[in-house]
């Protein structure tokens, strides 16, 4: 006969934990596509094929992760927190796991160079957009002490400051992208057309970080709203 | 009476498997979050435990065990068959201990008191007929089953949200907790001191009057609150994590982990005092009538009775519950001692609140009300509804299965004994 206690019984599996740790997988993920568009540049194809590999093994994680906590939020559980929020932002979290091994992806597979120019401004802007999802997995980080203080009051401002922050970073990450937009544009006619389509959509998937970014944190502005 | 020993005998066997059941389950509700919180380690929480739900039986337990053997029955119709009552009480103490020890296997948190009270009542219909039960009072237990963990959890929200207001959600939690603590700690040991006096005290033979009652419960409370102030000095806080995060709940929780130690030893004392009367209370009848070879509903409950009671509730403490305790505190728990402190502390003064206005109701279905309020106040991030609808259901189902189980032991001991 194993001890069983009914109260501690009531508690059902809490989202915030699974939901944190599938964040930080995120963001582990995110933080390996510097080095390989970094990589990239050099040439280096032996590092980029590793960080490629590492990419899609995070995101396999973060998967993993994700239908896990799918299961753990059956109907009958009363949450702190709509049940509906709380998957959307697993959902969004989890696109941006999959943008990041699909840039990895297109990129390793036409061996994509962007012109010498470009390089600077490229990784400002990619960085701008990592910092983004870093943000948001900064809010994130603040759900248990959100739940901890009822979504009120004092903490609700932290979150709130964090987010408003996340904006702010969110908007430098567009300024940034435009600006890698125009020098692509100033020399597309000189590149291989096929190439500049798919350097274009490189440039749109890490603009969608930034966006996805910013839809994580206003669902959990919508939590905080309730 | 013939077999008298052996019947003595068989009521003190049935007596104490019953306060085990008690002991093993229902006293680590009150200390696992002591534990969980870091402000008891378990040897200690036994301890504590040990001592109050002892004193709790020994000081306070005669009254409510009147209610017990003599409450739910008209006793006055039992006078010409006391050998009826015997076997009748002790088919209720078999029915209902082992109603306990299948709800604890399953884990339903089903009532000690509806266990005995179903008991009882099965006998009563079966062995004198339908009309000895006192069907008014059954009618209000049935009512219970709602008020009790709808008013638990009504006075539970308040009192999360007060926390909220006053501690949680400001810009110094730490800060507000050290200061607001005098007056949550107060209000815990001063509901408890009183359902003390009301309750139990006449029975050693304090008779207060109500205003003596109330000055005593404050000077043992203002008591309460200095030991608190001095555990709360003592505490060690880690103030660097305020730099970097802008809140440290880890530090209030230490604070209202001082808190649920006083809460958990009122939640001991009052299973004492409440539940010990369930394991002896048809014990004391047995006794009365092997005694006396009379039906008596009047005469006091010997004193070695609810000793005995109390020994076998520490002993289920010893022997089984450190174990619950042990899950419930070191297993990831979500009821910090926030949560824990103003879920125990309702369903505290729901108690009293329900004493007064003589509502039977039981500890266990205020307790689960009360957890549930919180979480209505957005305090604890998930509740397992379907384990809650079953809840219910084991409740509604402990007072048939108590009487069903009573009738089956009342025929095997009277077909064995005569």
């Amino acid at each position: 006969m194993s001890p069983k206690n009914f109260v501690f019984e009531l508690f059902g599996r809490s989202p915030v934990r699974p939901l944190q740790a599938h964040m930080e997988k995120v963001r582990a993920c995110i933080a390996e596509l510097p080095p390989f568009i970094e990589a990239m540049a050099r040439d280096d194809w032996d590092t980029a094929r590793v960080q490629q590999k590492k990419i899609v093994k995070l995101e396999h994680e973060a998967d993993r992760l994700k239908k896990d906590l799918r299961l753990h939020l059956p109907k009958g559980m009363m949450l702190a927190m709509s049940r509906r929020d709380v998957l959307d932002t697993l959902l969004i979290q989890d696109r941006i796991a999959n943008m990041a091994k699909d840039i990895a992806g297109l990129m390793l597979g036409r061996q994509m160079q962007f012109p010498a120019n470009m390089q600077g401004p490229l990784q400002r802007f990619l960085d701008r957009s990592v910092d983004a999802v870093n943000q948001a997995g900064r809010a994130v980080n603040e759900l248990d002490e959100l739940v901890e203080a009822g979504f009120r009051g004092h903490e609700v401002e932290v979150v709130n400051d964090i987010l408003t922050e996340l904006d702010q970073i969110e908007h430098e990450s567009d300024e940034a992208q435009r600006e890698v937009r125009e020098i692509l544009f100033a020399q597309e006619a000189e590149l291989p057309p096929v190439n500049v389509i798919f350097m274009y959509r490189v440039i749109d998937s890490i603009g969608e970080l930034a966006d996805l970014a910013q839809r994580v944190g206003s669902r959990l502005q919508l939590m905080l709203a309730k | 009476m013939e077999y008298g020993t052996l019947l003595l005998g068989l009521a003190v066997i049935f007596g104490l498997f019953m306060a085990w059941g008690i002991g093993a389950n229902d006293v680590a509700n009150a200390m696992g979050t002591s534990v969980g919180s870091r402000a008891l380690n378990i040897r200690q929480a036994v301890f504590v435990a040990a001592v109050f739900v002892f004193a709790g039986a020994w000081l306070a337990g005669g009254e409510v065990t009147q209610t017990i053997r003599s409450g739910m029955v008209d006793s006055a119709l039992l006078a010409d068959s006391p050998s009826l009552l015997v076997y009748g009480m002790l088919a209720a103490l078999a029915a209902a201990g082992t109603w306990l020890l299948t709800a604890s296997y399953f884990g339903w948190p089903v009532s000690t008191t509806h266990s005995i009270i179903g008991a009882i009542i099965g006998f009563a219909v079966v062995g004198l007929g339908f009309e000895v039960v006192r069907w008014e009072r059954v009618g209000t237990i049935a009512i219970s089953w709602v008020l009790s963990p709808m008013i638990g959890g009504m006075i539970a929200f308040a009192l999360f949200r007060s926390i909220q207001l006053l501690i949680l959600d400001t810009v110094d939690p730490l800060k507000n907790a050290k200061r607001w603590a005098p007056l949550y700690i107060f209000l815990t040991a001063f509901v408890t001191a009183l359902v003390t006096m009301f309750k139990g005290l006449t029975h050693v033979g304090l008779d207060l009057t109500t205003a003596q009652a109330y000055s005593f419960a404050v000077l043992i409370s203002v008591a309460v609150v200095v030991v608190g102030l001095f555990a709360i000095r003592r505490l060690r806080f880690e103030e660097a994590s305020l730099q970097a995060h802008g809140s440290h709940f880890s530090d209030v929780e230490k604070v209202f982990g001082v808190m649920m130690v006083v809460t958990g030893c009122a939640m001991a004392f009052a299973l004492g005092s409440n539940d010990v009367a369930n394991a002896v209370g048809p014990l004391a009848a047995v006794v009365d009538v092997i005694q006396t070879g009379e039906v008596d509903p009047e005469t006091v409950v010997p004193m070695w009775v609810l000793l005995l009671g109390g020994f076998g509730i520490v002993f289920g403490l010893f022997t089984y519950g450190h174990k619950v305790i042990a899950t419930v505190g070191t297993g990831i728990t979500q009821l910090t001692p926030s949560r824990g402190y103003a879920a125990t502390a309702a369903a505290a003064a729901t108690v009293v609140l329900a004493s007064g206005t003589g509502l039977p109701i039981s500890t266990t279905h205020t307790l689960v009300g009360a957890i549930l309020g919180v979480g209505m106040a957005r305090g604890i991030a998930a509740i397992d509804l379907r384990l809650v609808r079953m809840i219910f259901m084991s409740w509604i189902v402990t007072l048939p299965a108590g009487a069903i189980l009573a009738i089956v032991f009342f025929f095997i001991l009277r077909g064995l004994l005569g």
